[in-house]
């Protein structure tokens, strides 16, 4: 028996290009739409949007704290049932439909007109923070060409006989994340004023990223070249550089060490197929916008399996060379913990110099403890643990700018080091922005809520406008806390929530089987009994477990934020506080408003249908031959 | 006779050994870390460098007080395997007093780049036990160098933006000049044909409104 579920759908024909229409508009090169160069610039830009700092960042940290090894498992199997069947179904999509993200939700149906505005919405909000986050980078890069680099020393106090209290008590690198760059407040309601060089680091990134988008794909199509190739190079020496550094096979080996039992564990999978799900940047429409700008014949689902596998492996190497340098540098904080405990034992007992080293420590300790216990407790010896130093704060922004700029100054010539580093996550983020702000163009011009006289140039100008403008809330004293909160919110339930009625929309909506003829029709076989497993069943069904869980865990767990606090007893370990009151409308704007674009749409088109009884057609009528423009010579 | 000749030779070192004592209310804790500092080359701790480090102490004294000191001012004593020592400083006018404790940390704060340099050692590896160090402030130049780069990135970028912009405009300025002589050339070529036919040229089907508008 055959699943044929199908929901009613009238007048869909008429919404969309016939098969004989594409022909049409592919061979006579006809259409406004703009268009890919070569085969090159559209995987690059996609390899780029799907790359990001959540493979250098956030993968890796997953892995060492989900089983290292073991979590390959899930990521591999949520990989290839949920990632790759997703993105092949927003490739055939848009190259389908040629539309961007509202233009195709609203070509199949017009009450789902809110699933692209959601897009917009959520790609709006991410890319404002995200851009954030880059120009925190570029802070960094900035100021990595100096040696020594500022991190690595405290500044001196007033009276010029130590160092800055807050640096003395926690380390060089925290000081300068913390209070250098951030200049962060104690709390998210303590909002402090404006940094004015954080300005200028948003400027910087805001401006960057115009330049690169500021014709569409035309520019950002050449910028790929080198922000989708450049961070592979920079891995590559990075690997090299960290294998040669001591201690950096610990690391790889605590990254990758096997624990079988975390396969039991819910949670594991539940990262792992979130992971997968935001790795892909799915449900911001970019994916769609620029499949849109394919030929019709390009076969999408090569380029869906391609991109999912150059994904993962990209996950994984950059964990490798992630690890390979936080090896070395616990190695460094365990020689130096070590050294800090013998450099006490010898000054206490007078031991000449090198007579205790870390081999003979532990049998030296034991016998010092039965002879003068009392003076060994007064020391307070520190417990030097591997394990400890090599979980430490290894995720997210901890990852970039406080590990490894610690790892860094204690390489030989650390400005380079830290030049490449900053400009490889320059560019990972950069050609991720490319993909959220084409997220949030193409459904402004698909919407018409532009002059259609406006050029390219200023609608993409007056979106990085108006995001820096939204973005200078990040530059506040609680700029870091805020970006916090959008992280956890607008970047996350909502794109779940738009994933699965994307999966709906064109499994049940579109209808499966018009969708497998249009796949015999672009790429010449229908998709094989995988595709319409995945699609129209395990997919959908993966995806409503995550967003379950996902939302049960979120409104159970207290609502709590980590912050930077010199007077609290934890210091320097980030602090546990709980938001106010008011941060929950916040909290609902980020995530419910998104989420809610889609009903709230579809009630709104059904009261403009039952109360304004117009004709069914928009104003403009949408047909295909208003579209091309005969060529101005007529071939008799 | 003999014995208040040996009692009054011996009398000095006596005072000395009672002057320099561990805990000394005026002295001061040493500890040096040669073999850290210097690893292979480390020299062994032995009369000659003790007798170098008496002599740095005592160019420092004399330095800082403007007074004569010697190197039998300075007195070492209850040195340790680990190479700590204390040592004091006695006033060159009365060897029997001690100069204060302030005067002598005053001293070696003023001049302790100096005897690092002397004994090849730094702050960390040569360790005044309850002396500050006075740290060398980091090299801060007048503009701060993020802005420079920061300067030369923005000029870049406002450059490219500049070109991208004019070259659109000069673009669409170029295309309606090309577009406006097609239409031209292909008026005047329908005409001349249809004049060629002798025939009088029907405007209500020319070219320049094709598509019908909607």
């Amino acid at each position: 028996m055959r699943l044929k579920l199908k929901l009613p759908n009238p007048g869909l024909d008429d919404r969309i290009p016939s098969h004989g229409d594409l022909e049409k508009m592919e061979k006579d090169e006809a259409g406004d739409r703009p268009q890919w160069d070569n085969k090159a610039q559209y995987l690059l830009t996609c390899v780029g949007f799907c790359v990001g700092l959540g493979n250098v960042w956030r993968f890796p940290y997953l892995c060492q704290s989900h089983g290292g090894g073991a979590f390959m498992i899930p990521f591999l199997i949520l990989l290839v049932l949920e990632g790759i069947p997703l993105l092949h179904l927003e490739f055939a999509i848009g190259q389908r439909l040629r539309k961007g993200s509202v233009g195709v939700w609203r070509s199949i149906n017009p009450y789902l007109a809110g699933v692209g505005i959601a897009s917009m919405l959520v790609s709006f909000l991410v890319g404002v923070y995200y851009n954030t986050i880059m120009a925190w980078i570029m802070w960094y890069l900035f100021n990595s060409f100096q040696d020594p680099l500022p991190w690595s020393q405290c500044p001196l106090n007033a009276n010029r006989t130590g160092y800055v209290e807050e640096c003395a008590r926690s380390t060089t690198v925290d000081y300068f994340w913390y209070r250098e760059t951030l200049n962060t407040s104690a709390a998210i309601d303590e909002s402090g004023g404006l940094q004015w060089w954080m300005v200028l680091a948003l400027i910087a990134a805001w401006t960057v990223l115009y330049v690169c988008c500021i014709r569409g794909i035309e520019t950002t199509g050449k910028a790929v070249y080198i922000t989708s190739t450049l961070p592979y190079l920079v891995l590559t020496i990075f690997l090299v550089r960290g294998l040669t550094l001591k201690g950096s096979t610990e690391g790889i080996k605590y990254l990758f060490t096997p624990d079988v039992n975390e396969l039991m564990n819910p949670s594991t999978w539940l990262d792992a197929g979130a992971q997968v799900f935001y790795s892909f940047s799915l449900a911001f429409g970019g994916l769609i916008s620029f499949s849109s700008y394919n030929s019709v014949h390009n076969n999408c689902e090569q380029d869906a399996v391609l991109i999912s596998i150059i994904n993962g492996c990209t996950s994984v190497y950059s964990a490798t060379v992630i690890y390979s340098i936080i090896g070395f540098r616990a190695t460094q904080k365990y020689d130096e913990c070590f050294g800090d405990n013998i450099l006490k034992l010898m000054n206490t007992f007078n031991y000449p110099e090198n007579n205790i080293t870390q081999s003979n420590y532990d049998e030296i300790l034991t016998h010092l403890n039965h002879t003068s216990p009392d003076v060994i407790q007064g020391l307070s010896l520190q417990n030097c643990d591997m394990q400890t130093f090599l979980s430490q704060g290894v995720e997210g922004t901890g990852l970039a700018f406080i590990v490894f700029t610690e790892a860094i100054i204690e390489m030989p010539f650390s400005p380079l080091w830290s030049v490449l580093f900053f400009i490889m996550l320059f560019c990972l983020g950069l050609s991720t922005m490319f993909g959220s702000i084409e997220g949030v163009i193409a459904p402004l011009l698909d919407l018409k809520l532009l002059p259609r006289s406006w050029p390219k140039e200023v609608i993409s100008g007056l979106t990085c406008f108006i995001s820096l403008a939204l973005g200078l809330i990040f530059a506040l004293r609680s700029g870091n806390y805020w970006l916090a909160l959008f992280d956890n919110f607008a970047g996350s339930i909502p794109l779940l929530v738009i994933g699965f009625f994307e999966m709906i929309s064109v499994v049940y909506i579109y209808g499966m089987d018009r969708f497998n003829k249009d796949l015999e029709f672009m790429i010449g076989h229908k998709p094989n009994i995988f595709w319409q497993a995945t699609w129209r069943v395990i997919s959908p069904l993966i995806m409503i477990f995550i967003l379950i869980f996902y939302f049960v865990t979120q409104v159970t767990k207290e609502l709590t934020y980590l912050v930077w606090d010199q007077e609290a007893e934890s210091f320097p370990t980030l602090a546990e506080r709980y938001y106010p009151q008011w941060i929950y409308a916040m909290i609902f704007i980020l995530a419910g408003v998104p989420s809610l674009a889609i009903p709230i749409f579809a009630l709104y088109k059904l009261i403009q249908r039952k109360f304004c009884k117009k004709d069914y057609s928009d104003s403009t009528v949408d047909t295909i031959s208003a579209k091309i423009q005969m060529s101005d010579k007529m071939k008799f | 006779m003999l014995g208040r000749i040996v009692f009054f030779l011996c009398l000095p070192s006596v005072l000395a050994a009672q002057l320099c004592k561990p805990n000394a209310a005026e002295g001061f804790k040493v500890r040096l870390s040669i073999k850290t500092a210097l690893g292979d080359k480390a020299y062994e701790w032995n009369r000659n460098q003790r007798f170098l480090f008496q002599a740095a102490i005592a160019f420092a004294m004399s330095h800082h007080l403007d007074l004569e000191f010697n190197v039998s001012n300075i007195l070492v004593c209850d040195e340790t395997p680990r190479v700590s020592f204390w040592f004091v400083v006695t006033s060159p006018d009365d060897p029997s007093r001690l100069v204060g404790k302030e005067s002598v940390e005053l001293a070696v704060r003023a001049s302790r780049g100096r005897i690092n340099n002397i004994l090849l050692l730094n702050d960390a590896t040569l360790e005044f036990v309850g002396v500050l160090p006075t740290l060398a402030a980091p090299v801060k130049p007048a503009t701060p160098s993020w802005l420079i780069v920061f300067g030369v990135v923005i000029g870049i970028v406002g450059a490219g933006i500049v070109f991208l912009l004019v070259s659109t405009v000069v673009q669409k300025k170029r295309k309606e000049n090309e577009v406006a002589e097609e239409e031209d050339d292909d008026e005047e070529a329908q005409m001349k044909r249809t004049a060629g036919n002798e025939g009088i040229y029907n405007t209500s089907f020319s070219e320049s409104d094709r598509n019908t508008q909607m």
